[in-house]
């Protein structure tokens, strides 16, 4: 059984995004006999290659997407190399989980509420500071070149990259590495570049491709942050297949070919910088340089990251003040007036909605926990990688959701599959999954063997020494992976729309419906609704433990 | 990939499923109804709208015994979506979504894919209050013949509104818009067409403004699109550098639009819901300073209808929400300002005395226009022109 958990991971993710990505390949050539396209042609390209702006909208989406992996990941590495266990750095790491947990569309209204002309700061500066009466007529906010969405991507994505570097960090000594290099001489932010970073990048690669892939192709965040004349690729193909015009669907799919195109040339692109910056990095370790500018590396860590915790927490708090306003207007710092109505309103709405997505949640999540931990246990008993196949979990991550998922709900319902939990459930866990991996992966590898050699001498079987040995032990990398799959699984909306028919309401569904209808003050509720959901999760996981380790000091320090 | 496509054929080429066939008779498809769960997949974005929908789900059940669930939607494309990758799938009879409410470019799509079930309105008892024989508003959408396969639920008409408190004398026509913005540059935008509101914008101006209108109510082929659409173009490249953030961006719909003006960044805006502005104001969204209005020379309007999916699980049930929706009750619950606003569709000659008071006793709202006021409706133009236009405009003014 254990034997065959690796395979079943990669069956059950492999399966749908190829073959979901298959079925958009017809379409795109002009074959789709349901809308009428008989013959095989290459007309939707070439009425592509002729949409206004089609090489601008392809350049914003390449451009933002490394500009903005590259910035979050040096403003991550820049924090890494300051850390010192000072306040600060605990307080920031205690806000990753409730930042990770926020929705990315949540995430960006609440920031494009703080940055537009007419947003949070300016009303906080305004008319005192700026003189202005009425906002001014700034391109803020959608500017053409795309960097209000990526500086909107380089903010949420921080949390994840720190996530996962602090993860691979203690399997490094990075202290000791640091001290190393202290004793030769080196500053200490300069030593842990030279000593620590070239050791953590692979560590953390995978998920840096994520990233990349991501903000390559996002959809939510381009909408509300991106330019919009014309629109990033992705944000273009959404808007065609939700065309009236059904023969739009052609040039639909041949978009998400294009889209799928292009995440894979920035992922290749970056993989070619890697080489080159690695090389450079090399030259300058090796060149043994005592850089004297530490102090400008520590200022720039600090700084910058202290900016990029405190814009998303500003965004939350000002979608929570949205929440309950009255009447707001520029240049008012505050509402007028308070009101819970919004809150009252919603409320009748919530439950059912609530429940059905902790419900899907926590399947998602249980399942994908179970699942990856039978593969790793599955690695450890045979001592090497079970398969090298397991690299293709990062497929559903690394091809635009846009491209497979029209093509999944035709697959479910070739199958005969009416919509139904189960298929949003699976549809969730190609998400959940990657990610729970990937959070999974090093603390189990790096669990000391020796434990359960010692339960096995002490006649354990197996099996026994798995559940009563390390999984103890791993009690809480296991419940911060389920809290993690838990946010993934909650944020998602078109795999829940689209599979459960519209039958499956869950928040998130609710929340862009009615985020649709642009009332600021009911997204305010629904992102808070949105962001609390999943936050339940991180609390138990750091609560679970804690209670049931209560009684044994020597389990608390794991 | 071979046999995909194998499949794809296979399943294509079923026989059309069976069961559940609709009856002729209307008590009989009544008495069908009983107990069927109806999947009705509208628009979500506005509450006033939801709480429509919640109000009319609570009769029917009390009513027929039909379970009503409002499948909230952020785009109607999502619906269209599901139908299709059904047929594509080969789900002939099971289909998810069993009501749709439309609009008329989509209904003319999903007619032309011969995706829709019907034709059915006939049948519904509640049809004929809308004197289809006088009232070609609710026989054709966008000048496409309804033929029986949507049902008319309510009307709508393009209103402008501007803010008392930051301008005074708001346009009545395109011209007077153009020496307006010209005067108060930055505080007027419209949505980026395709989408809907934006491109109506379009058509509101090119009515206005071209010499050929009757050019308009054909199909788009048959006319010189060029010569007619010159002077549209020659007005937006004069409106647009007055236009909020000089137009090199465009708000996404109409609800940002209000959003704006709620933030003051603009001072006019319009809306295709007459009651957008009342409601917006009782909602905190809008200042009580802002006022709506129609063009001197009148504002397009249209119906908005309700299909069914050709392979909607539940019809009969789907048949009897429409009709009950169509119903002097939920027509007059429905125009009421505190609730959703729109405008019946039924015909007053056709209702009797106690049935009429119903509509005479609602308030008129605050903020919003008067029935009398939205008399003058122009048609909307023939559907193909929406695409040429939309088509036009991304050529002209995107990606540059």
């Amino acid at each position: 059984m254990l034997r065959l958990a690796p395979w079943i991971i990669v069956l059950s993710l492999v399966l749908p995004v190829v073959g979901g990505t298959l079925l958009t390949v017809p379409p795109a050539f002009g074959y789709l006999p349901v809308l009428g396209g008989d013959d095989w042609s290459f007309r939707p390209w070439l009425e592509l290659a002729e949409t206004p702006g089609i090489l601008r909208s392809v350049a914003v989406s390449f451009g933002s997407g490394l500009l903005a992996t590259g910035l979050a990941l040096i403003i991550v590495f820049l924090f890494l190399s300051t850390i010192a266990n000072t306040r600060f750095d605990r307080w920031i790491q205690r806000l990753i989980s409730p930042l990770l947990s926020i929705p990315h569309a949540a995430a960006a209204f609440g920031f494009a509420f703080l940055i537009a002309p007419s947003g949070l700061l300016l009303r906080w500066l305004s008319p005192s500071l700026t003189g202005f009466e009425r906002p001014p007529d700034w391109l803020l906010l959608n500017d053409p070149f795309g960097v209000s969405l990526i500086s909107g991507l380089v903010v949420k994505e921080i949390p994840f990259l720190l996530l996962v570097s602090l993860a691979g960090l203690p399997q490094l000594n990075a202290g000791q590495r640091v001290m190393l290099a202290r004793s030769l001489g080196y500053l200490p932010r300069v030593a842990w570049f030279k000593a620590v970073a070239p050791a953590l990048y692979p560590l953390i690669r995978l998920p840096v491709y994520a990233v990349l892939a991501f903000a390559t192709s996002t959809v939510d965040v381009a909408m509300i942050l991106g330019p919009n004349l014309p629109s990033t690729l992705s944000v273009q193909v959404v808007h065609w297949f939700n065309d009236p015009d059904l023969t739009r669907r052609f040039l639909a799919s041949a978009g998400a070919l294009l889209q799928l195109l292009v995440t894979a040339s920035a992922l290749s692109v970056w993989w070619g910088l890697e080489k080159l910056i690695g090389k450079g990095f090399n030259a300058w370790v090796a060149g043994g340089n005592r850089q004297r500018s530490d102090g400008t590396l520590w200022l720039a860590g600090r700084g910058l990251m202290l900016i990029a915790t405190l814009l998303p927490v500003l965004g939350l708090f000002a979608l929570a003040l949205n929440s309950v306003a009255g009447f707001w207007r520029f240049p008012d710092a505050w509402p007028g007036s308070v009101t819970l109505s919004h809150w009252l309103q919603a409320l009748p709405d919530l439950a059912r909605p609530f429940w059905m997505t902790m419900v899907i949640a926590t399947a998602a999540s249980v399942l994908a926990v179970a699942m990856v931990l039978a593969a790793l246990e599955h690695e450890q008993r045979l001592n090497r990688p079970a398969t090298r196949a397991l690299w293709l979990l990062y497929l559903p991550l690394l091809v635009p959701q846009v491209g497979f998922l029209s093509g999944i709900t035709v697959l479910s319902q070739m199958a005969g599959q009416a919509p139904a939990l189960w298929v949003v459930v699976w549809a969730h866990l190609l998400f959940v999954l990657p990610y729970v991996y990937l959070t999974l992966v090093e603390p189990y590898r790096r669990f000391d063997f020796r434990w359960v050699i010692l339960g096995r001498s002490l006649g354990l079987s197996v099996n026994q020494a798995f559940w009563r040995i390390r999984l103890p032990m791993m009690l809480r990398p296991v419940l911060t992976a389920m809290a993690l799959g838990v946010a993934i699984s909650v944020s998602q909306y078109l795999p829940t729309q689209m599979l459960g028919g519209g039958r499956i309401v869950t928040v998130t569904t609710e929340a862009v419906a009615l985020s649709s209808g642009g009332d600021r003050r009911l997204i305010g509720v629904w992102a808070m609704v949105q962001a609390i959901t999943p936050f339940i999760g991180f609390v138990l996981a750091l609560l679970i433990p804690r209670l049931l380790w209560k009684e044994r000091r020597g389990m608390q320090a794991l | 990939m071979k046999s995909t496509l194998l499949a794809l054929s296979v399943s294509l080429a079923l026989p059309l499923g069976s069961h559940a066939a609709v009856s002729d008779e209307w008590p009989a498809i009544v008495e069908q109804a009983r107990g069927q769960t109806v999947y009705f997949n509208a628009w979500g974005g506005e509450s006033n709208t939801n709480n429509t929908i919640r109000w009319a789900a609570g009769q029917v059940e009390e009513r027929y015994g039909i379970d009503l669930v409002h499948v909230k939607l952020g785009d109607t494309a999502e619906a269209v979506s599901r139908v299709v990758a059904e047929k594509q799938g080969g789900n002939t009879s099971e289909g998810a979504v069993d009501l749709i409410w439309v609009n008329g470019e989509n209904f003319a799509t999903l007619k032309e894919a011969g995706l829709l079930f019907g034709p059915w309105v006939g049948q519904l008892p509640n049809f004929s209050l809308t004197d289809p024989e006088n009232n070609p508003a609710v026989t054709t959408d966008f000048t496409v013949p309804v033929e029986g396969m949507e049902a008319p639920w309510g009307k709508a008409q393009v209103v402008f509104y501007y803010d008392k408190s930051l301008t005074d004398n708001p346009p009545g026509s395109m011209p007077e818009l153009l020496e307006w913005a010209q005067e108060n540059p930055g505080e007027f935008s419209y949505p980026k067409p395709p989408q809907f509101l934006g491109t109506t914008f379009l058509k509101q101006a090119l009515i206005e403004l071209t010499d050929d209108g009757n050019a308009l109510y054909g199909p788009v082929a048959e006319s010189d699109f060029a010569a007619v659409t010159a002077p549209l173009w020659n007005f937006l490249d004069q409106l647009h550098p007055h236009l909020w953030r000089s137009a090199r961006n465009f708000p996404d719909n109409g609800p940002s639009l209000r959003r704006l003006m709620g933030d003051g960044e603009l001072s006019l805006a319009f809306s295709f819901w007459p009651a957008e502005v009342p409601a917006a104001i009782a909602n905190n969204e809008l200042p009580p300073t802002v006022e709506s209005y129609v063009l001197d020379g009148g504002t397009i309007g249209n119906v908005s209808f309700l299909a069914i999916p050709f392979n909607a699980q539940h019809k009969s049930a789907a048949m009897v929400v429409a009709n009950f929706l169509l119903s002097p009750e939920a027509q007059a619950y429905a125009q009421h300002p505190d609730n959703w606003g729109f405008l019946t569709v039924l015909s007053m000659d056709q209702l009797d005395a106690e049935q009429k008071a119903l509509f005479e006793a609602l308030p008129s709202p605050k903020g919003g226009v008067t029935p009398a006021e939205l008399q003058q409706v122009v048609e909307e133009p023939h559907a193909s022109w929406v695409e040429a236009l939309e088509t036009a405009w991304l050529e002209r003014y995107s990606g540059n």
